[in-house]
């Protein structure tokens, strides 16, 4: 092997690992607040990206119209379970956050959409989109069910997983989609040539992973988040709002996961379904972390990134089934070195 | 008899549906699919509905099961009912070598695991040459009972639902049986099973190979069915569906799967054939309608339909009553070397910093109640831990009838006739108060999984169950031996465990907070019953907090503060003992 191309490989290793990073901090971010494990994660990473992708082709994104389903369902729910204790403020703010955002978005898209449109503008939309979906999404299937067990949790994340991908295929079609890159920029250093792409997604993932430390580890918010994974009701006795917390993972989370997207699809195309792939890798980095470190979620992420550029190279038959099998030996691993603890289950 | 009757229905009217006239071949199909889908759910009811263990990658054994036959019978010729046995063994072994390393993994990790190595394998099935790449293996023969091939969907139609019908037979025998109660006892967590003698992880792999199994015998009767075996059936996305197939069942119920099955196949071909009609022509649609309906379930059916139907029914199945006639033999003592029954000498546990236990020393005596009190936090639970051994020692010496445990399992100390209650109770719930109780001859009985499946261990079986009847008449509960643990009061449910610890045969018998929750007259009661023990020869060494109980009742007692032994002595000796009033009440008392 020669120099070069172990360079080349490690590049694209890391490239790739800084995006599955990214989406590892978002599932350990939205465990730690909610036990939920992100299986849709996958999902709001081809939302944000195929929908950013048909914006910069001047078509609306049939994830607008369900951000405005879901929100009406949202809606539903929210006022069936106040059904005793309905009030003015209750309701206002309900349609505030539920209908009159979701259908503003959709309008300001039909309004900005067309085939001018600045890229950032189309950025910021699709953005949009889905964090009202992952909002939605927490409100609809885990708000109900968020005092069960992590195994309940898990198999509903599975089901969300399903039907967005489902919804996935009949937004986006079964053909994949490629969108125009950010930037053009470019900077070269000896024999590597570093897109302005790659550049924003190395930034990204450090920016994100110094926030995300800082904001859990020193902020009040941060802790009160996190005393929520651990005792929804202790912290709601201390008086921490549990399902804003959810709300606000979610958030985070599908932001996060459609920056993803929207990073990579101008480098691969992306069909409905990659996602999944592609979140389950991120997932790999976050079970190496335990679901609760985020330094070490990065680490693992860059480490798998480049274990599959490395396979691709030499067995690029094998590459799925080495890099899904690099996760049973940490698993052992883990189970091994914190042996397993009583719990009470029901 | 009574109990095999809807069996026998069910399988009489399976037998007669396709020699119905003019019944649509393809409903033929349907049935066809819902039997083998229904073989994969089961094993999935033993392993997440009653064992605790959700697994996502249960169509990776299918795959084993169908490619096994299909190279087995394409590339080498060999007669598709040689490589039954073959296609079994094959996923057997896949779940010994995936099961090593993933029943291990304990809560959230588990699934995770599952996921991984599903898709994993499902890569690999798609990569290798020898299995035909992503285009699979076409051309496997069909099965064939002398010159007769089934070849068409009516005739395999009978093989599927008769392996259907045997494995659930052998399920439900399994459930209900010593082996059974073990696995049904995993869910709640492993430390009561294993205070009784369960090797959980042995019995956490057994089911995991058990339903891999039935997963691989789904696969070779759908490798002879299509008559070839490509990768898509056996992916991740088919091993989600099987788990729905489990919920929407009732993933607790053996029939919850069959019927899970019925229900999500019928749905599916309904589905496929309609949603085109609303989205366009679309494939795929319907797991859209799959995914918000297992959202939904979980929601408002989280049991699934089948407890919900059974619910419904006009008539509740009868439960046999044990026949306490039968005699189950004492456990055979480890012969001791010491006259001193239970030996503690400078037992130490540490936590981090924290001192639980610090060199605490006392002996319990043959035929004696000894009592260990303390205020709370004084390390009484840690000594229970230490000598039943849930937790190791730090340092110090643990010895029964001068055997030391030294740190053995609690599966080991059980072994030498000390068994336990728990502080916080440790019953399964979901099953009845004898079922509960029987958990504790664990170690008396000796039959396996596999004789119970065949229903050899009916005599072993029918002793254990009068032993534990024997032991609720004796606690006081036989009115209640019918009920779900979880109906009683706690107080009955503290007097369900004690019955659980007699029925281990034990010398010593150890009871945390055993009067806690109980009335006035129970009390009494309870206490009545430990005396008649002691005059039994059995020693009792109880953590209480009523001290009424304690001074009435023990012999001895052993006082706790801050993890260390403050005083021992008679009752009437303690109430004076100018530290024991210190701890309690405050220096100035």
């Amino acid at each position: 092997m020669n120099t070069t191309i172990m360079l080349f490989l490690l590049q694209d290793g890391i490239t790739n690992g800084a995006i599955y990073a990214l989406l590892g901090l978002a599932l350990v971010l939205v465990f730690a607040v909610t036990r939920v494990i992100l299986i849709p994660q996958g999902e709001f990473v081809t939302y944000g990206a195929l929908s950013y992708a048909m914006l910069a082709t001047g078509q609306v994104p049939g994830t607008a119209r369900l951000a405005v389903a879901m929100g009406l369902v949202a809606f539903a729910l929210d006022l069936f379970f106040a059904r005793n204790a309905l009030h003015a403020r209750l309701v206002i703010h309900s349609v505030a956050l539920n209908i009159a955002f979701p259908v503003a978005l959709l309008g300001l898209i039909y309004a900005l959409v067309g085939p001018g449109t600045p890229i950032a503008v189309n950025i910021a939309l699709a953005l949009l989109i889905v964090a009202a979906i992952g909002l939605f999404l927490y409100r609809i299937a885990f708000q109900p069910i968020a005092h069960t067990s992590v195994l309940v949790l898990l198999i509903a994340s599975v089901g969300c997983h399903l039907a967005l991908q489902g919804l996935g295929l009949v937004f986006f079609g079964a053909e994949g989609l490629r969108a125009p890159a950010l930037s053009n920029a470019a900077v070269t250093a000896g024999p590597l040539r570093f897109t302005g792409q790659s550049l924003a997604v190395y930034g990204l993932t450090i920016g994100f992973i110094v926030a995300l430390w800082l904001f859990f580890g020193y902020t009040k918010t941060g802790k009160a988040l996190r005393a929520t994974a651990v005792n929804r009701l202790g912290a709601r006795l201390v008086g921490i709002r549990t399902t804003l917390s959810g709300q606000i993972a979610f958030l985070l989370a599908s932001v996060i996961g459609a920056i993803s997207g929207i990073l990579i699809v101008p480098i691969t195309t992306l069909y409905y379904d990659t996602g999944f792939l592609i979140g389950l890798k991120g997932f790999i980095a976050a079970i190496i972390g335990g679901l609760v470190s985020y330094p070490l979620t990065a680490v693992a992420a860059i480490v798998v990134g480049i274990v599959e550029a490395f396979s691709s190279f030499y067995a690029s038959n094998f590459k799925e089934v080495i890099v899904f099998t690099l996760i049973l030996p940490v698993l052992v691993l883990r189970s091994l070195a914190a042996p397993e603890v009583e719990e009470e289950k029901d | 008899m009574t109990q095999r009757l809807p069996l026998i229905i069910f399988a009489l009217v399976m037998a007669v549906i396709p020699l119905v006239p003019g019944i649509p071949p393809f409903w033929i199909v349907l049935l066809d699919n819902i039997g083998l889908a229904a073989l994969v759910a089961m094993g999935l009811v033993l392993l997440t509905g009653v064992g605790g263990l959700t697994s996502f990658g249960q169509a990776a054994f299918c795959g084993f099961g169908a490619y096994t036959t299909a190279v087995l019978t394409t590339a080498y010729g060999v007669s598709p009912w040689l490589t039954l046995p073959a296609s079994l063994l094959v996923s057997g072994i896949a779940a010994v070598l995936l099961g090593i390393v993933t029943v291990r993994l304990s809560g959230h990790y588990l699934p995770l695991g599952t996921i991984a190595w599903g898709i994993g394998l499902f890569y690999l099935f798609s990569k290798l040459e020898f299995l035909g790449r992503n285009d699979g293996i076409s051309g496997i023969p069909p099965l064939s009972v002398g010159s007769f091939k089934m070849l068409s969907p009516d005739a395999i139609y009978y093989a599927i639902w008769v392996a259907v019908l045997l494995s659930a037979l052998l399920t439900m025998n399994l459930l209900d049986s010593r082996t059974g109660r073990a696995i049904r006892a995993l869910r709640r967590g492993h430390v009561a099973a294993e205070a009784f003698g369960v090797q959980t992880p042995r019995a956490k792999l057994l089911v995991f190979i058990y339903a891999a199994v039935l997963a691989g015998l789904s696969g070779w009767l759908y490798a002879h069915f299509q008559r070839a075996a490509n990768p898509t059936p056996f992916g991740a996305q088919a091993g989600i569906e099987y788990l729905f197939i489990a919920v929407v069942g009732g993933a607790g119920y053996v029939w919850g799967g069959v019927l899970g099955a019925g229900i999500v196949v019928i749905l599916k071909e309904v589905l496929q054939s309609y949603l085109p009609y609303i989205f366009g022509g679309q494939s795929q649609l319907e797991t859209i309608v799959f995914g918000i309906m297992l959202v939904l379930l979980l929601q408002l059916a989280p049991q699934g339909v089948w407890p919900w139907l059974m619910s419904r029914l006009p008539f509740k199945p009868a439960r046999k009553t044990p026949d306490t006639s039968v005699n189950l033999e004492h456990r055979e003592r480890a012969p001791g070397t010491s006259p001193i029954l239970l030996h503690i000498d400078r037992a130490r546990k540490q936590f981090g910093g924290v001192l639980a236990v610090n060199d605490v020393s006392f002996d319990v005596n043959a035929g004696e109640i000894v009592a260990l009190i303390g205020p709370n936090g004084a390390g009484k639970s840690t000594t229970f831990n230490l000598i039943t051994g849930v937790l190791t020692a730090t340092s110090g010496k643990i010895s029964v009838l001068g055997n030391e445990v030294a740190n053995a399992p609690p599966q080991e100390v059980v072994k030498l006739g000390v068994s336990r209650t728990f502080q916080h109770v440790k019953l399964v719930p979901d099953m009845t108060v004898l079922e509960n109780v029987a958990i504790g001859t664990h170690l008396r009985g000796n039959s396996g999984a596999i004789s119970s499946m065949l229903r050899l261990d009916r005599a072993d079986e029918a002793r254990l169950l009068a032993e534990a009847a024997r032991q609720i008449a004796r606690v006081g509960l036989s009115d209640q031996i019918d009920q779900l643990a979880g109906s009683l009061s706690l107080g009955q449910q503290r007097i369900v465990e004690i019955a659980r610890a007699l029925c281990v045969d034990p010398m010593l018998l150890l009871l945390d907070e055993p009067a806690a929750g109980l009335r006035h007259m129970e009390k009494q009661r309870l206490a009545a019953l430990l005396r008649q023990l002691r005059d039994g020869g059995m020693s009792v060494l109880l953590v209480e907090h009523d001290m009424g109980f304690v001074m009435d009742l023990a012999d001895r007692i052993v006082v706790l503060d801050f993890g260390t032994k403050i005083a021992e002595g008679t009752p009437a000796a303690i109430k004076r003992n100018p530290d024991v009033i210190k701890a309690y009440l405050g220096a100035a008392a």
